[in-house]
């Protein structure tokens, strides 16, 4: 059965390594719903945080091909629930609709959005939390006109109380150290 | 170490020598001529042969690397030249050979700009290299080709490609070389587990019909006596994949014969009856295993294997054991009970005689008045007292000699399993001939397969390697024309060549070559080329619709193998 996974990929900060990732995915026509790449709490790593909606046999099988890419240190996957996870939207509205009623005023207040700026002209408001969250919102707007939505890639973070990747890498010290 | 002050160019030579380079194959152009002109300097350390084609440079490096087991080296130019090494690099990619390719680029200011002979090639040889990476600092240029020998040849074997910008080719660095031991994202091999080792050997000791099967991995890791060791403790019958020839002698009696589509009649009919099945450095291939839900229906499953992505990824198994087999083999023997399946082995014999019959005399000792390829195969693997390096193309003559030629010692397969690539076998065999100077190297390949690399004659003729070619001449591309006739109701649709005169072509590149189309001349003709001193073709004009069998077909259960149409 097909379901969303959350993947999560720490790699060296190399030159086309967003390509080598890719590349698992498209040779076998998974499709990326949502991708996010950054640098990570350890410097010098980058983390890839990657959605898609796929069985679990295939993620599985794709996951430990990405672990074969020479530059990825590690690769991991959670459903949803394993993971607490954000994403972040930010809606563009005309400062005029805003005077009209204190609809929007509400829907802000409601929702735990913000509003990052106004101008005379537009209102920019930052909402984050989960997609249908950020597109229930949108939906709410949009009877005041929407002028432009931006929704980030997802950024996701386990339930361990143990950060893996540290972990990971003292595993990995000590296995190279032994390998002399 | 000293330093020295070096330019780029004399950089990557001096890098190469570090790495125990002798041989380089190549094909120059204005984006390497930097390197060549460095290259000019060091004709006594290193030979460079000039292929014809960038495909045959690859592909030479290709054989090269599967007679010495060290990592083959090309060389070419930018654009063109590094697009034309990329069915080689996807061949060795999917049959696990180190090469490191490096490649000329334009200069670095130049890039992204559609520059003469610019091309993304390390985009375009991503998917298809094991590490890839281009070189614009020249400060990089040791350390980068350190990490592509390490990683090329380390763990899983793989092809790496170097893209050098012409730029850095050109400026000055103080050398200084460093091996590449290790990387942190990166490790070639990982600890053998002692307990999935003890779970293994439990499994061996309980099967009453335990059936083992080994491919390229034996090889690869150098495991070819701790295998021995294994099977002969344990009494296990052992079969071979088309890559695993020549692991284990043809006539070792606990060698069973080839798995897959064309392979041998009990291991593919036995895979259905074992009750265990023991992997080991092979990754059960579709030619293989044939569907895959009626596959080893009765069987566990132990799987013995470097690469981590491998286990689990066909079938599943019951125990996997990581790491290498030179490592796991010898462990599993300690701890396994000497046995003998004398019952069980006889089975395979029984099958054998079956196959004999129905199949093997036929094709090798035939009574009809055309020439078979058995025969011819059978004939000079006799002739070479089944001590000679094979080397295949692609296609009916590919399966024909891997079935019949017979092996003593390891690494004597260069073929091409993976990706069968047409055209593979001339090139390989020059590059397999340099790579072992002092051994027969016999090519097999088909009339097709020959029309797509021929150029490289002139490559073997020119450095005086003595190849022996047997041109196995059908008039078709036979294994296309072979389904054609069994699925697509014998309607052959574009198979049928009008070929040249082959033997007129092969005396045009300075080669001798001979023609044989009478069964009373084959022996003759064999043992006339295997006499010459130097490279020879001996082309065999064989019955034009003849058959490989038996044949697993297409999507068909292991156990569905057919010996006769
Ligand atoms: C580059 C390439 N193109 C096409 C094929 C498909 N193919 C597989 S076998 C074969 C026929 C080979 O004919 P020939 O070289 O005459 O050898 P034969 O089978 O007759 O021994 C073809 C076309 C291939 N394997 N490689």
């Amino acid at each position: 059965m097909k379901q969303e996974f959350i993947i999560t990929v720490y790699s060296e900060n190399h030159i086309g390594l967003l390509n080598r990732i890719t590349i698992n995915f498209t040779r076998r026509k998974i499709n990326i719903e949502s991708l996010t790449v950054s640098a990570s709490a350890i410097q010098g790593i980058s983390k890839f945080t990657i959605v898609v909606n796929e069985t679990e046999d295939r993620v599985k099988k794709v996951v430990s091909q990405l672990e074969k890419v020479v530059d990825v240190l590690k690769a991991f996957y959670h459903t949803n629930e394993e993971m607490v996870y954000q994403e972040l939207a930010l809606y563009k509205v005309q400062t005029e609709s805003l005077y009209e009623s204190d609809q929007i005023e509400q829907l802000v207040r409601k929702s735990g959005a913000r509003i990052l700026e106004i101008t005379r002209e537009f209102t920019v408001i930052e909402k984050t939390g989960h997609k249908t969250e950020t597109q229930k919102m949108f939906d709410d707007l949009s009877q005041f006109g929407v002028l432009q939505f931006i929704r980030s890639g997802r950024i996701a973070i386990t339930r361990d109380p143990i950060e893996r990747l540290s972990e990971f890498l003292k595993e990995r010290d000590a296995l190279l150290e032994s390998m002399d | 170490m000293a330093t020295k002050r070096v330019t780029g160019s004399q950089a990557v030579i001096l890098s190469l020598l570090e790495e125990g380079v002798d041989t380089i194959f190549g094909y120059p152009g204005g984006a390497i001529m930097p390197i060549y002109d460095a290259l000019y300097d060091f004709d006594k350390q290193i030979t460079h042969i000039l292929t014809r084609h960038e495909q045959g440079a690859v592909h030479a490096a290709e054989g090269y690397a599967k007679v010495t087991g060290k990592a083959g080296v090309c060389f070419a130019t930018s654009g063109p030249g590094a697009t034309n090494l990329i069915t080689g690099i996807a061949d060795a990619q999917i049959d696990s050979i180190p090469l490191v390719c490096i490649t000329g680029q334009v200069a670095s200011p130049l890039l992204g700009t559609d520059a003469f002979q610019e091309s993304d090639v390390v985009g375009i040889s991503m998917p298809v290299t094991k590490w890839n990476y281009q070189v614009t600092n020249i400060e990089e240029i040791p350390e980068a080709i350190a990490k592509a020998f390490y990683i090329a040849q380390s763990g899983r074997p793989g092809p790496v490609l170097l893209d050098i910008a012409k730029d850095a080719q050109v400026q000055e660095l103080d050398f200084e070389y460093k091996k590449c031991t290790k990387i942190r994202s990166y490790i070639s091999e990982h600890p053998v587990d002692p307990f999935k080792v003890k779970e293994a050997a439990d499994l061996i000791n309980e099967a009453k019909k335990p059936l083992l099967l080994f491919g390229q991995g034996v090889i690869i890791a150098n495991a070819e006596d701790e295998l021995k060791t294994f099977i002969e403790k344990t009494g296990i019958p052992a079969a071979w994949t088309l890559l695993g020839l020549s692991a284990l002698p043809s006539d070792h009696p606990l060698n069973v014969g080839m798995l897959g589509m064309h392979g041998n009649y009990g291991p593919n009919i036995k895979t259905n009856e074992a009750d265990l099945i023991i992997a080991v450095g092979m990754r059960f291939d579709d030619r293989v295993t044939g569907k895959v839900s009626a596959y080893a229906t009765n069987a566990k499953i132990i799987h013995l294997e470097v690469d981590p992505a491998e286990i689990n990824k066909i079938v599943k198994v019951d125990v996997g054991v990581l790491g290498s087999a030179k490592k796991s083999l010898p462990m599993l023997t300690l701890n396994v009970k000497e046995n003998k399946h004398e019952a069980w082995l006889q089975e395979f014999r029984d099958c054998d005689k079956i196959e004999q019959e129905k199949v093997i005399q036929k094709d090798t000792f035939p009574t009809k008045e055309g020439l078979t390829m058995g025969e011819a195969v059978r004939m000079v693997s006799e002739k070479v007292n089944n001590n000679a390096v094979l080397v295949t193309d692609v296609g009916q003559q590919q399966m024909i000699a891997s079935r019949y030629f017979k092996f003593t010692q390891s690494k004597s397969n260069v073929t091409s399993g993976g990706l069968g690539t047409m055209g593979y076998g001339i090139p390989a065999a020059m590059g397999a001939q340099l790579g072992a100077k002092d051994r027969t190297v016999c090519c097999f390949v088909g009339d097709g397969g020959f029309q797509m690399t021929l150029q490289e004659l002139g490559t073997i003729v020119q450095n005086k390697l003595p190849v022996k070619i047997i041109l196995l001449n059908n008039n078709f591309l036979g294994m296309v024309r072979q389904w054609q006739q069994l699925f697509f109701d014998r309607r052959y649709s574009f198979t049928e060549l009008q070929n040249p005169d082959f033997i007129m072509i092969t005396n045009g590149f300075g080669m001798p070559a001979h023609k044989v189309s009478k069964r009373e001349d084959l022996e003759a003709g064999v043992q006339k080329m295997m006499e010459h001193d130097g490279p020879y073709l001996l082309e065999v004009v064989c019955e034009k619709e003849d058959n490989v069998f038996p044949m697993v077909p297409a999507g068909a259960s292991v156990s569905d193998i057919i010996l006769e149409a």
